[in-house]
């Protein structure tokens, strides 16, 4: 497993490992502090997001917790003009290439399915129905292929893509017919799995009986496992294997050994399939300490950590704040690109339902702040 | 102006193909067995040569594979045509035709669009072994978010597929598989109707039969033999399973106050449920007789001995055109 982070935050590299490590010698404080703050932004948003849920704001939330160094680490070694497929719990890597946490809000409030631009940001949206989104991924990296964007040695030319996905995920066929598809077109790609090791209430050894990175290889994928609590050790496995992807070494997988700290979703009790040690043996592993621990060690004194903490609050009074200010959607949102060429059907029944809430006197979206009862947050 | 040839609908195809590629070197081939073999019914042939394998590949054996995939393509701005190689295989990619496909579009908020069409040769007739003769159109046409076409002639899967090709959504192309081999003429100058579009094929005054994909040829040898027995049939080829050109169906309706609708799938739940529940509404008063169903059962498609039994035929079509007289 590829570590350079140990759990005390020394920096570490076996021998085997000198490529990765030699990515993170090119690193500078700059790129350190900034990993550090994104994970903690990350961890105060999804608390915040939590708390939300729980106070009857969002429909649902899906925790990351646990998670941040696979989902940070990860999404600074893609390059900028890669494209990600994310699954439904990346909102870490979401922040790595600029989507605006709000929209995340939005989609698991409810307000829609999504919605953002995945051209504009490169990071598609999430899906759903698991492992759905390897095949797109694997279609989109083919079509680098065709394109001639793989392998000239230009960094303005050459792509990859990547895709994130569970460890339940995994047993789906989709997944299989990523790797095949993918082996077999040589595809400038990364498969990163983020094994937290429970999938809802199943652990990991219901979806495989082998090590989860060794999954890709009869494909003729190779893979390897990361801590995926070490921070470093994920930015260096993902540069270099979109690095290789996007010089034409075809795809990778990268299973990144994690846990899940938090539930599955605000719907599910953890405490009735998983032990409360096993939780306490994770969280004591927790990927900001570590990293915290290695700055620390790197000289950065308690200030950083004060400006970070005050930031993570601001940032969830922020989104608070939008939270009870986010407007519902209008009816059209319902009808409005179904097909992205006019269709008599949909097109009746807007204006059927459209004529019906007129008759009603009209449907208007609940007015933000109608139901603002405040919750003693800070607003 | 026009510019005449004769091709089979298998032909057509081929050649609308061949067209869209020559059109936009966006357009990409791909399926089980497309590339130097043709496809198992050769609808791709020839198209390897002149295009070269950037442009049309073998895919593995794998159809949620083959249409994720080109989901994925779709994405990069490609514009994919998928080849399912028989009906009763489109299966296993079931989950992403339904639930990516067909709402990506919805769910980007139509920042995404989604010109993907998947061809499937469907229908029975061919004395094939089982999973080779289904029509499985009502579960797509049931699907928001998806279009399904089916040509009957060669004219139409000349311009329909080009058509499907240059739409923005995601079009399901059904192709009459046992007329394959029905030769026609093909206008190749000819600007066509839209895809979404009926056609009146005979004009009648007594029952208007409206079908689709490979019962249009059946429509309109019951209309000839009823022609003998002194009752003018009306043939409309719907072609648009999804969605469904119910005014020119209604318009027909209003005029001859009798309606049948044939396919070969089962009735139950099916494009005829659909229709005959639509023109109960639009022509409520026009209507002299209930809206007949013609289909096949409501049983897992039959052995190939039996399959004579189960396709509906001409003298099922009579039969109907007899009940709907009666009243």
């Amino acid at each position: 497993m590829v570590q350079l982070l140990t759990l005390e935050g020394e920096f570490s590299a076996a021998k085997e490992y000198a490529d990765y490590a030699e990515l993170i010698r090119d690193l500078r404080e700059a790129d350190f502090l900034k990993f550090y703050r994104d994970m903690a932004r990350i961890r105060r948003f999804d608390n915040e997001a939590t708390a939300l849920q729980r106070q009857g704001q969002m429909g649902l939330w899906v925790p990351a917790v646990g998670q941040e160094a696979a989902q940070i680490g990860s999404g600074h070694g893609v390059g900028p003009n890669d494209h990600i497929f994310p699954s439904y719990r990346e909102h870490g890597v979401a922040i790595t290439h600029g989507v605006d946490l709000m929209s995340i809000v939005k989609m698991y409030r409810g307000v829609n399915h999504g919605g953002w631009n995945p051209h504009e940001t490169r990071f598609h949206l999430y899906s759903i129905v698991l492992g759905t989104q390897a095949l797109h991924a694997t279609g989109y990296a083919m079509g680098l292929n065709f394109e001639g964007r793989v392998g000239t040695g230009d960094p303005e030319n050459d792509l990859a893509v990547i895709t994130y996905f569970g460890d339940g995920a995994t047993a789906e066929g989709d997944i299989s017919e990523a790797f095949l598809f993918a082996a077999t077109n040589n595809t400038p790609q990364v498969f990163f799995c983020q094994n937290n090791q429970w999938a809802i209430s199943s652990p990991v050894g219901t979806q495989t009986k082998v090590p989860l990175y060794k999954r890709g290889e009869g494909f003729g994928v190779p893979g390897l496992r990361v801590d995926g609590n070490d921070v470093l050790a994920c930015y260096a496995v993902t540069k270099k294997h979109m690095d290789d992807a996007r010089s034409g070494k075809g795809p990778t997988l990268i299973e990144a050994l994690t846990y899940r700290i938090g539930a599955h979703t605000t719907s599910d009790d953890p405490s009735k399939y998983r032990d409360a040690a096993e939780v306490e043996y994770w969280t004591a592993r927790d990927p900001l300490i570590r990293f915290e621990k290695f700055l620390r060690k790197q000289g950065i004194g308690q200030e950083f950590f004060d400006e970070v903490a005050a930031a993570g609050d601001l940032l969830a009074a922020e989104v608070r704040e939008a939270t009870f200010a986010m407007a519902e959607p209008e009816l059209d949102l319902m009808f409005d690109h179904v097909y992205s060429d006019p269709h008599p059907l949909v097109a009746e029944q807007k204006a059927w339902l459209k004529g019906y809430e007129e008759s009603l006197g009209g449907h208007t979206p609940e007015t933000p702040g109608d139901d603002s009862v405040n919750y003693g947050g800070t607003r | 102006m026009s510019n005449m040839v004769e091709l089979s609908i298998a032909k057509a195809i081929n050649a609308g193909l061949k067209k869209a590629m020559q059109d936009n070197d966006k357009v990409l081939v791909f399926g089980e067995d497309v590339a130097r073999l043709g496809g198992v019914f050769r609808v791709t042939e020839g198209l390897l040569d002149e295009f070269g394998e950037k442009r049309i590949f073998n895919s593995p054996i794998a159809e949620s594979g083959i249409v994720g995939t080109a989901i994925g393509l779709a994405m990069r701005g490609f514009r994919p045509v998928a080849e399912i190689q028989f009906d009763g295989f489109i299966y296993p990619a079931f989950n992403q035709i339904v639930s990516q496909l067909a709402k990506l579009t919805n769910r980007s908020e139509g920042f995404l669009q989604m010109p993907v069409v998947i061809r499937v040769p469907y229908g029975g007739g061919i004395g094939a072994v089982e999973h080779h003769s289904e029509s499985p159109e009502a579960y797509f046409a049931h699907t928001a978010g998806l279009r399904v076409v089916s040509p009957s002639n060669a004219n139409d899967a000349y311009w329909m597929i080009q058509q499907a090709i240059k739409s923005p959504d995601p079009v399901l192309f059904f192709e009459p598989k046992r007329r394959y081999w029905q030769k026609g003429q093909v206008d190749l100058d000819q600007s066509p109707i839209g895809m979404h579009q009926a056609v009146t094929l005979k004009p009648g005054k007594d029952v208007t039969i409206a079908t689709y994909g490979p019962m249009v040829v059946t429509a309109l040898q019951a209309a000839e033999v009823a022609a003998q027995e002194g009752i003018n049939i009306e043939v409309i080829d719907i072609r648009s399973m999804s969605p469904i050109d119910f005014g020119h169906i209604a318009e027909s309706v209003k005029k001859t106050g009798r309606l049948i609708v044939a396919h070969e799938a089962g009735t139950f739940v099916s494009i005829s449920s659909e229709i005959a529940a639509k023109m109960s509404e639009l022509c409520f008063y026009y209507l002299e007789a209930p809206v007949i169903r013609v289909g096949g059962f409501d049983v897992p498609y039959p052995a190939a001995k039996l399959e004579e039994l189960y396709l509906p035929d001409a003298d099922r079509l009579m039969e109907a055109v007899d009940r709907v007289l009666a009243y």
